[in-house]
């Protein structure tokens, strides 16, 4: 994922393999405005994949939240910067890729939002709310210094699954 | 994030409807609590009912808009939460600080 795209959104590619995997990588500008946009391409991708509609919303929520902190914190909401997006969805699956162009950071030093002296911060939820609503979260430095968020949700898999 | 405000005796009642979330119904919920804390108005509900997601942020906004009611010696209560908003509550375990309701004149009645 390298070309540039002249317009705020491009859609780099949208596929279907035999082996039934879908997938669809995206280019957005760093604005929030773009979440939505976001959104509505992973939600179209899990309906062309069959994925049930009951599992959406913390699907949705999840991927929010991870492109909400490349704008946010990671590109620091520099028009110039782009937030990557890589959707795959394949039998039971869905996975997520959301990569910044910003400075990398440490997602261990983030305090846990429920201990009881952190409650009433208004911030810092983000990555509790991507850990909660998927199966699997990763984050990894790009070559480029930024950051990519990986993660992975599978149906009727999840712990504690508040859906 | 679509909103709506009436007054009764002293509380004010704010319904949310839509997204409260990054870059928009965030700032709006703060704008409203500060409007209602200029009108003197420091007993404040909010009716969830119509709310379809809140992010983060959104949580994050009403946390900060509890604190600053709070600090000016008024009360800042939820009211028709969702099954989805009140896992997000539970989850975060943000119910332990919000009084919740769901019914309007009990909520009423506990100011």
């Amino acid at each position: 994922m390298t070309a540039r795209p002249a317009a705020d959104i491009a859609i780099l590619s949208d596929q279907m393999t035999i082996d039934t995997t879908l997938k669809a990588t995206l280019a957005l500008t760093s604005r929030f405005e773009n979440i939505e946009v976001a959104e509505h391409a992973l939600l179209d991708l899990c309906r062309r994949a069959g994925w049930p509609s009951d599992e959406d919303y913390w699907l949705v929520t999840a991927l929010r939240e991870a492109v909400a902190n490349a704008v946010r914190h990671g590109n620091r909401q520099d028009p110039k910067r782009l937030v990557r997006l890589e959707y795959t969805v394949h039998d039971s699956t869905v996975t997520i890729c959301v990569e910044d162009e910003g400075s990398g950071f440490d997602p261990d030093a983030v305090p846990n939002p429920t201990d009881p002296e952190n409650l009433l911060r208004p911030n810092g939820r983000g990555i509790f709310y991507m850990r909660q609503f998927m199966s699997k979260v990763e984050f990894r430095s790009t070559p480029s210094g930024g950051t990519a968020v990986l993660m992975e949700r599978k149906l009727d898999t999840i712990d504690g699954d508040p859906g | 994030m679509k909103c709506n405000i009436r007054d009764l005796g002293d509380v004010r009642i704010i319904e949310l409807g839509g997204k409260i979330t990054i870059g928009s119904g965030d700032v709006k919920i703060r704008e409203l609590v500060n409007q209602a804390l200029e009108d003197g108005k420091k007993e404040i509900l909010f009716d969830l009912g119509d709310v379809k997601a809140i992010d983060s942020s959104g949580i994050g906004e009403m946390v900060a808009c509890y604190t600053t009611v709070t600090k000016r010696g008024g009360h800042l209560k939820l009211m028709h939460l969702s099954p989805k908003i009140n896992d997000i509550l539970q989850v975060t375990q943000l119910i332990t600080v919000f009084d919740v309701f769901d019914d309007e004149r009990e909520a009423l009645g506990s100011f």
